[in-house]
């Protein structure tokens, strides 16, 4: 099969669907001519057109608010914000206004829009250029958030995100762009709500989004080489989350990590963990352990920012751990 | 007062959309003091010329965005009082199924795309239906209502910029009732509310919001205009509040004194201003008006009753409409 970057596969996902259906289109920062400073939608003006490629000012809310009027009276717009911490600047249109509209009209309004942005650290971008947000928004009913772990999720989530009828946010990991993944020629859509599970283990689980199932399979790696056997599961989108093949592994394994770029605490690992604990009690043997970002604003010294995620030696250090009993009576 | 129409329908027709929004504002407000009402209400009383006259230049395929002083808007729209009682009642034939209440009331069926209860907020929705239309080679008009209060928001300013790159059929109909809230709107606007518009090159207009046929007049000329390309506009439209900020506020000396309320009902009343020149022009007669109003008084008392006495929704309906199918 052939190869392609993840921002290849974003790029083709997108042009597909514009191609398919006239009511697509693209707004946000310099999305047009410069194809975003990550160059991930180079080319599609060219085929497009500056109708439905359109560049917009710097103003976050402003084009966020005119992607959800559009989307409620017939349009499917992308917006792309450039990066994922500009969350913050458009939280009323997404939180108080896309995510509710539908709800709000008893069921009358639908807004099928999708925000594509950005999450991951280690690019010495510092604390406003690195966040992974996804908690923040997977916390508000009415959303939906899809997470990519490599080109051919990013394609499959990105066309299925753009029929959805309802607001998708899709965090893309600005780390991953040109890294390269087996994608088919042909049509694919991968239906939200479904987990993949990336390598079978009967050990321990390792349940992983977007770049951390890299690190998950790297411990994986690892852990083999020591005789555990860990399963490395990707929930693909954390809304919906498949928590039924999340569970059936845990019940299998006995033992999980939970792995995630966003902030440890209140975050994404410690909802699944919870969901786990609740629903698997009886059939664990350790705690379910988190593993998220450092709870500190993400600094600039790659001395400092580099022990903030998490790392495959660190992941496998902690499996080992919860495999040999240690952390039992580690409280 | 200015004359835009010669239609006597149509003048009839706008004289019983404003009668019928305060007929409505008048039983929300009896509900709200007899406590049958969940939750407060923004009462639109004294402001319904600037409804009516916009909202009777429109089509029902043109779309309005609506705040949270709201229910003028949605009559204006063309909505009904049986499903707009229910609706502030919390009842399953409500408009949004009871589950939006009177800050969230949305009637796609006539293009109102909804009342926003975060001020302002509305501002890039309407912008967005606009650029909907555009994009999709739609001739609809798209009317954003917002209060002056709503002028001290960064989207207006944000969204109207784009409005006026992309020429979007968009009007700006700001309402200025003279108070943000519980401040004097002086004292928290700075300038000129037109001037913020012309900023971006929108044509900007201030008229008498008191005055239906003048609101109508103008109304029409730049939907026409937002219909052939040359949007957008925005309008200022001076008018008043006879209530407070909400029904809840009744004691506001504090903030504006008696006298100035009496005056504003007293001498520009835009029902009673209307009600006199149709009688001076012999449009209709005194007796003929007292009749639709009391057709319309039965109307809504009928609709209230109904909206009393209807079922609420089943519980099993609070998870349904999170997401759509």
């Amino acid at each position: 099969m052939r190869e392609i970057t993840l921002s290849q596969a974003v790029n083709e996902a997108i042009a597909e669907e514009m191609r398919r259906d006239p009511t697509v289109f693209l707004l946000g920062e310099d999305v047009a001519e410069a194809g975003t400073p990550f160059k991930v939608l180079s080319g599609l003006v060219e085929e497009f057109g500056t109708d439905r490629v359109i560049d917009t000012p710097i103003a976050e809310p402003g084009f966020m608010g005119i992607a959800v009027g559009a989307a409620m009276t017939g349009a499917r717009p992308i917006v792309d914000l450039m990066f994922g911490d500009f969350i913050f600047l458009i939280m009323d249109q997404l939180c108080n206004q896309a995510a509710k509209i539908h709800y709000m009209s008893g069921g009358k309004l639908n807004v099928p829009l999708v925000l594509r942005t950005n999450m991951g650290a280690t690019r010495r971008s510092a604390a406003q250029h690195s966040q992974s947000l996804q908690a923040l928004v997977a916390h508000i009913p009415g959303l939906k958030v899809a997470m990519p772990s490599s080109a051919y999720e990013a394609k499959g989530l990105m066309k299925t995100a753009i029929r959805d009828n309802n607001p998708v946010v899709i965090f893309e990991d600005k780390l991953m762009y040109q890294d390269k993944a087996p994608v088919p020629e042909e049509e694919y859509l991968i239906p939200f709500g479904e987990a993949h599970i990336k390598r079978e283990g009967k050990d321990i689980s390792l349940i992983a989004t977007s770049s951390m199932v890299q690190v998950a399979e790297k411990a994986a790696a690892i852990l083999a080489k020591e005789g555990i056997e860990a399963e490395v599961i990707d929930p693909r989108t954390i809304v919906p989350l498949d928590e039924a093949t999340l569970i059936e592994s845990v019940k299998k394994t006995s033992r999980a990590i939970v792995i995630d770029e966003g902030h440890q605490s209140y975050g994404i690992t410690s909802e699944i963990a919870s969901r786990l604990n609740e629903k698997a009690f009886y059939h664990l043997d350790a705690p379910v352990l988190r593993m998220g970002a450092m709870d500190v604003p993400v600094p600039f010294s790659p001395a400092l920012e580099d022990i903030t995620v998490p790392t495959p030696e660190r992941v496998a250090d902690e499996a080992r751990k919860l495999c040999s009993g240690e952390l039992i009576h580690a409280a | 007062m200015a004359k835009a129409k010669t239609n006597t329908e149509d003048y009839l027709r706008m004289y019983r959309q404003m009668m019928r929004i305060r007929t409505f504002e008048d039983n929300a407000n009896q509900l709200y003091l007899s406590a049958k009402m969940p939750g407060l209400t923004h009462m639109y009383s004294g402001e319904e010329a600037v409804a009516v006259g916009i909202c009777e230049a429109l089509t029902d395929d043109d779309r309005i965005t609506s705040t949270h002083r709201g229910h003028g808007h949605c009559v204006a729209k063309g909505a009904n009082f049986k499903e707009m009682f229910c609706e502030l009642l919390g009842k399953e034939e409500g408009y949004c199924r009871g589950k939006g209440g009177s800050m969230h009331i949305a009637d796609q069926s006539h293009g109102n795309l909804g009342a926003n209860a975060i001020v302002g907020g509305s501002m890039g929705i309407a912008t967005g239906s606009a650029l909907r239309a555009k994009l999709l080679g739609q001739d609809d008009v798209t009317v954003c209502f917002f209060g002056d209060g709503a002028t001290a928001q960064g989207l207006l300013y944000e969204v109207m910029n784009m409005a006026a790159l992309w020429n979007l059929p968009v009007i700006y109909a700001c309402e200025n009732n003279g108070y943000s809230e519980y401040t004097k709107t002086e004292e928290i606007a700075a300038g000129s509310i037109t001037a913020r518009a012309e900023a971006f090159r929108i044509e900007a207009f201030q008229v008498d919001g008191q005055d239906v046929l003048a609101v109508n007049e103008l109304s029409q000329k730049l939907v026409a205009r937002c219909r052939k390309g040359e949007g957008p506009f925005f309008v200022e439209l001076m008018t008043y509040r006879y209530h407070g900020h909400h029904v809840g506020d009744i004691n506001r000396e504090y903030y504006r004194s008696k006298d100035e309320e009496k005056d504003w009902k007293d001498n520009r009343d835009p029902i009673i201003r209307f009600r006199s020149f149709l009688v001076s022009e012999g449009i209709a007669t005194e007796d003929e008006i007292e009749a639709m109003n009391a057709e319309i008084e039965k109307d809504a008392a009928e609709a209230v009753a109904y909206a009393e006495a209807a079922k609420y929704p089943d519980v099993s309906e609070v998870d349904m409409h999170v997401y759509a199918d």
